[in-house]
């Protein structure tokens, strides 16, 4: 399966271990990418707050460039492996096709430099979607060859992947569940993880960081009362923050964490018996080789039948769950 | 033929027309302008409708000889029987007089005098060439069967029943569930006077079950109605209850002996358990059990029948073999009481429900607090042994939000003050409610939450944004915590409590839009049944003959409920007492020369009026069952259609009119609608 | 006593938030103050206006308090608010609307985020200078601008790490069209406005 690949700023840098880990699984799962010639940054969340029609043009160049590059002949399927990157462009173009004004705006930037963009032209896809969902989790349970039997992993997704919802959401924008089914699929046990959805703190680093290590900490104390080895995610930013700034949250608050956040391309790889080399390992603050040393090779035994609950107890719901 | 004489009437409506247009000139215009057209008066009046408008009217019919009579005023919906009964005493075929629509079609949606003056102008110049083309007609009278169908044996379906069976009428009352009672039965205590559910329900249940005038079909469903006001045919499945009504005495042994025990989603809401062969409660009517076949595991593997073997009753009640029984009754009215299903609160997930044990839905908090419930009506956790100390209720919880439910489910306020009534009552613990507003309208309802104030309650105005397990700081430990603003100061909030209720909103059963289909009548766009006016005649529909009562006509509680019933109670037996129902003679019928047999309008009618007769090849048009719409005149490509009084002949005619002001040649320009 | 508050609702205000927030209605005047916003938002326990506050606010026409208040800048982006909104008004993109009017009227610098246009500003500055953004330069300069103790800590310690681990160059990237780029954002800017 070919896809455009929009990388994005923070995975020539500060998120490379998501790039590495990305490029690593592609093969095993047929699938190329191929990048857009000459991007240039999404603006984040900070464009948009200074000057709205030049952060739309600004996105808008990157949707011309795809769709005027023809990445992958007639599909136009852009990827974006980070989730401001996904969201500002999956929002340009649907803001463009949904206002006519900005859509001649924004066109009328781009002619500027020679550029233009029919919105609908490129459809914008985290990386996450098309792993689950085009690939799918049978085919990725097929290709693991080491299974994470025995490590506890909490699902972070963050905001910005599920959240405006729209029509074509792939997943409940409040409580996801692919990352954790993706996950489950590697052999790992999966953490109800009640936070999976909430704010890692964003830019607020930068601007209040008290606020940002307050958001922070709420997540880590959460993972950590939930048992957890490690925390995966699959945004730059919310694995910067949570992992860059775990000390920082340790210092403020007098916590002691010590919870690795790897990208789930990189438990992918691992999975697939791929080298922790070519996976970025090692390039987090909190090393994760402690947790990674709890993989067990074995299932563990099932813990014995459960319990039956004593006959007091009231049964659980039974209404059935949103599909 | 005789010649035309037609009388021109323009109301004011007060200042609702006349406030827009110029009436007296209108009227001046129409007698002048459409003399040649055979108007022979034409007058203004304040009030048209008051009844020395209509003695104007009748005045003018008898001195200058009226043989048609066009009223412009408000919307026909509104007066046209009015005036055509006013012209039926003055002695002229009440269907010679037509009624223009210069107040919703003209001064409630334009705001330019000008404008709107001459828009009325050729409404009525339409309406005038018109009337010339109708025809005399007579009423069509359709006798009423005096039996009735009422379905649904909830509150209101009962309420119904009863009030029909007392006048000494016969009423088949069909329920789908095993017993009933509907909703109401499930619950423990009622607001605003608390008094238990049971002991106001069961009496009433009693009666229905017993009365000599009701027959009781439980477990049934309605599988196809045919007929036509006065005359319905129904076709109802009785299912199956594996246990022979005539000789059951209803014990109840079985059930004790019966080895499987299910949770029941049914009537214990999922809190709860029943067995295989089981009754939903003690008083049930009727006490029969009846047998949960996907469980039994008879039905499922063979083996078993504990339950037979230990029967005393000789013959033996339970019957393995017993069929579906399908029965064809006549009626001629219908009632249908369907009630409404419970808004599913696991379509809201920060709310924890199904995930987190100790969040709870109205429906199971109800029957937790029910003596006759899986708790015996003590409140617990989930574990049903601990009481909360803390307990956080939550209103609104799939109502008034765009994503879910764009309407308030009316009760959910005052069932919450209850809530937290009972909670304070049986457990003394401290209690939260989270509201938007607080809706406490009619009798004693404020009164009641004026109390729940006093008892204690800790009131915080804000929408919960999500309620969770997730703890921040050391108070909220192995606690759930309930997220929002408190508005009213403005700052966000977490309390942690042991327990959550969401008081879950009403929605429409989820099989609305079919059972609508299947009685003729339609659903709005949130999926209740539509009445005929939601003001002025909320339990009719608009098809003749199908009445509607309690919540399957929208949200409503135990009071409106029975009002309601009683309403088309009351309504279907006025029916039945005249003995015959007289018949608007709007009509289509087919000219048998011009049909083709082509079928197309076949499928097309709402009401299924239409039949083939195969022999001839022709399309008919059953008279009685006919509503008039029109969709087969418009379909039929043969133009073999027509409607009476409203003929191609009358419509084009009637366009003629309309077509022949300036306003419609460009001459006025524009004109300016306001948005209803 | 001066007073804000007005008797009626002003429609310059108003009408403005509404008519600078892109991507359709906003659908703004359907607040029905429930405050599911304010419940929901990560940041709502340092704002100091809810969200749901500052609409009523816009609603009274308070644009000054409005544009003064540090909640804007405290927004993260979560989105919580937008989804849960039962009245699907465009929460998130109204915080945007209101950054935006808070720094052409220059009133962000009375609030408690003043410098948070500053680090939206110098993210902007390597955007349009480079095509790419720049978390070396980015931190560096938004710290010694803001916290030069911080800076050098950040430097020292986190900084040195992201080096280190390979997690952060020295020089930032530049894109290769970088003029037809800077033509479009000029032809942006000159339009101006945002929808
Ligand atoms: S009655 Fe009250 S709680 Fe129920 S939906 Fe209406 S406003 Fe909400
Ligand atoms: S007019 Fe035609 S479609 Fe309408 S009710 Fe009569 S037969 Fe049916
Ligand atoms: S959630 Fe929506 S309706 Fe409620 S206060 Fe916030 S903006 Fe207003
Ligand atoms: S999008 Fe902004 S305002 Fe809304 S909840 Fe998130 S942080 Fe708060």
């Amino acid at each position: 399966m070919k896809y455009g690949y929009y990388p994005g700023c923070s995975l020539e840098r500060n998120a490379i271990a998501y790039q590495q880990s990305t490029m690593a699984i592609a093969k095993p799962l047929g699938i190329e990418f191929i990048e857009v010639e000459d991007w240039n940054c999404c603006g984040a969340t900070e464009y948009f707050a200074i000057d709205a029609l030049a952060a739309y043009a600004l996105v808008g160049r990157n949707l011309a460039l795809a769709s005027q590059q023809k990445l992958n002949g007639d599909r136009n399927q852009l990827v974006a492996p980070c989730s401001a990157c996904f969201l500002n462009l999956y929002k340009t173009d649907h803001y463009m096709a949904e206002d006519n004004k900005l859509n001649a705006n924004v066109n009328e930037a781009l002619a500027a430099g020679g550029l233009h963009y029919d919105p609908g032209t490129v459809k914008v896809r985290h990386l996450l979607d098309i792993i689950v969902n085009d690939i799918g989790y049978e085919a990725i349970a097929e290709r693991v060859t080491k299974p994470l039997f025995n490590l506890r992993v909490a699902p972070y997704y963050g905001c910005m992947i599920v959240r405006p919802a729209s029509i074509e959401s792939f997943d409940n924008p409040e409580y996801p569940t692919s990352l954790d089914k993706l996950t489950h699929s590697l052999g790992a046990e999966v953490v109800d993880f009640p936070l999976k959805a909430h704010c890692c703190g964003g830019h607020m680093t930068q601007i209040s960081e008290n606020t940002a290590l307050e958001l922070i900490r709420r997540l880590l104390k959460n993972a950590a009362d939930y048992d957890a080895d490690m925390i995966v995610t699959l945004c730059p930013m919310c694995q910067l923050n949570l992992d860059a700034y775990q000390e920082n949250v340790n210092k403020h608050f007098g916590t002691n964490f010590h919870i690795p956040v790897l990208y789930f391309t990189q438990l992918m790889g691992l999975a697939f018996g791929l080298s922790a080399n070519n996976l970025g390992l090692g390039k987090e603050f909190i090393n994760a080789k402690p947790a990674l040393d709890k993989i067990s090779s074995e299932p563990l035994k099932k813990q014995r039948r459960k319990k039956r609950p004593p006959k007091e107890t009231l049964p659980m719901p039974t209404m059935p769950e949103e599909s | 033929m005789t010649e035309e004489r037609i009388g021109v009437y323009v109301c004011h409506c007060g200042t609702n027309i006349a406030g827009t247009v110029d009436v007296e000139e209108v009227s001046k215009w129409a007698g002048e302008k459409l003399k040649k057209d055979g108007v022979v008066v034409s007058r203004d009046y304040k009030f048209m409708c008051s009844s020395l408008g209509q003695e104007l009217i009748q005045a003018d019919i008898k001195e200058k000889s009226l043989n048609r009579v066009v009223v412009a005023a408000c919307s026909p919906h509104l007066h046209e029987k009015t005036f055509r009964t006013a012209c039926q005493k003055a002695d002229m075929n009440p269907y010679l007089c037509e009624m223009v629509s210069i107040r919703e079609q003209v001064s409630w949606v334009h705001t330019d005098k000008r404008v709107a003056t001459e828009k009325a102008k050729a409404l009525i110049s339409g309406g005038v060439l018109r009337v010339a083309k109708d025809e005399p007609l007579e009423a069509i009278h359709v006798p009423i069967n005096p039996a009735t169908l009422i379905v649904g044996a909830g509150i209101a379906g009962i309420q119904a029943a009863l009030e029909i069976a007392d006048s000494g009428f016969p009423v088949y009352l069909v329920e789908r569930d095993s017993s009933i009672g509907g909703h109401m039965a499930q619950f423990d205590k009622t607001f605003p006077t608390l008094d238990c559910a049971a002991c106001i329900l069961t009496p009433k249940m009693v009666d229905a079950g017993d009365h000599p005038n009701i027959t009781l079909l439980t477990l049934s469903e309605i599988e196809q109605v045919d007929g036509y006001v006065g005359n319905f045919t129904v076709t109802i499945r009785k299912g199956a209850r594996y246990v022979k009504e005539d000789v059951c005495t209803g014990c109840g042994i079985c059930i004790e002996k019966c080895p499987i025990k299910v949770i029941d989603t049914n009537f214990e809401a999922g809190l709860g358990y029943r067995k295989a062969i089981y009754r939903n409660f003690p008083q049930a009517i009727p006490k029969y059990p009846a047998i949960d076949t996907e469980h039994c595991t008879y039905f499922l593997h063979g083996k078993c029948k504990a339950c037979q073997l230990f029967c005393p009753t000789q013959p033996n009640s339970i019957d393995f073999e017993q069929q579906d029984e399908v029965i064809r009754i006549e009626v001629g009215n219908i009632i249908l009481a369907t009630g409404y299903d419970l808004f599913n609160s696991r379509r809201i997930p920060q709310y924890g429900y199904g995930r987190l044990a100790n969040v709870f839905t109205s429906l199971e908090f109800e029957r937790m607090c029910n003596a006759a419930g899986p708790t015996e009506g003590r409140v617990f956790l989930r574990d049903g042994i601990t009481q909360p100390k803390t307990v956080g209720i939550i209103h609104c919880v799939g109502s008034r939000d765009k994503h879910y439910n764009n309407y308030c489910s009316v009760i959910c306020c005052m069932q919450s003050l209850k809530f937290a009534h009972l909670v304070k009552e049986r457990t003394g613990a401290e209690v939260y409610e989270f509201y938007i507003d607080m809706r406490t309208a009619f009798k004693d309802y404020d009164e009641f939450y004026q109390r729940v104030l006093q008892e204690g309650v800790n009131f915080i105005r804000g929408r919960v944004a999500e309620a969770t397990d997730a703890a921040r700081l050391p108070g909220e430990e192995g606690k759930l915590i309930i997220q929002a603003e408190d508005t009213l100061i403005g700052k966000q909030r977490r309390i942690p409590v042991d327990m959550v209720i969401l008081s879950a909103g009403l929605e429409p059963r989820a099989d609305s839009e079919e059972v609508a289909k299947k009685f003729g009548i339609s659903c709005s766009s949130n999926g209740f049944f539509i009445e005929k006016h939601p003001k002025l005649d909320p339990i009719s529909t608009l098809t003749e003959g199908i009445f509607i009562a309690g919540a399957c006509q929208g949200p409503k509680d135990i009071p409106a409920s029975v009002t309601q019933g009683a309403a088309a109670a009351a309504r279907v037996l006025g029916r039945i007492q005249s003995k015959e129902l007289a018949l608007e003679p709007i009509r289509a019928s087919v000219i048998e020369e011009r049909c083709s047999g082509c079928r197309i309008c076949n499928d097309l009618c709402p009401f299924n009026a239409i039949t083939f007769n195969e022999e001839l090849n022709v399309t008919n048009i059953n008279q009685a069952l006919c509503q008039g719409c029109g969709t087969c005149v418009a379909a039929c490509p043969s133009g073999a259609i027509s409607g009476t009084q409203f003929s191609d002949e009358q419509i084009l005619a009637q366009l003629d009119g309309i077509l022949s002001l300036p306003i419609n040649s460009g001459k006025v320009k524009t004109l300016e609608s306001v948005p209803a | 006593m001066e007073t804000n508050l007005q008797t009626s609702r002003t429609p310059t205000f108003y009408d403005e938030v509404i008519r600078d927030t892109p991507g359709g209605d906003p659908n703004l005047e359907m607040c029905i103050q429930c405050g599911t916003c304010g419940g929901s938002c990560p940041s709502g326990a340092d704002m100091d206006h809810t969200p749901r506050n500052l609409f009523a606010m816009i609603n009274a026409g308070m644009k000054e308090d409005v544009l003064r208040s540090n909640s804007p800048w405290y927004c993260v982006s979560c989105y919580y608010c937008m989804v849960r909104c039962p009245q699907e008004i465009h929460i998130t993109d109204i915080m945007y609307t209101l950054k935006r009017m808070a720094i052409k009227e220059g009133l962000y610098r009375e609030s408690s985020a003043s410098e948070a246009p500053g680090f939206s500003e110098t993210f902007i500055h390597y955007v349009e200078n480079y095509g790419r953004s720049f978390e070396l330069g980015l931190a560096t300069w938004h710290h010694l601008r803001y916290h030069p103790i911080n800076a050098i800590r950040m430097a020292s310690t986190m900084g040195l790490e992201l080096l280190r681990k390979g997690r952060m160059d020295l020089t930032p990237t530049r894109i290769k069209n970088m003029p037809q780029l800077k033509k479009i954002l000029k032809k942006a800017k000159a339009i101006g406005g945002t929808t």
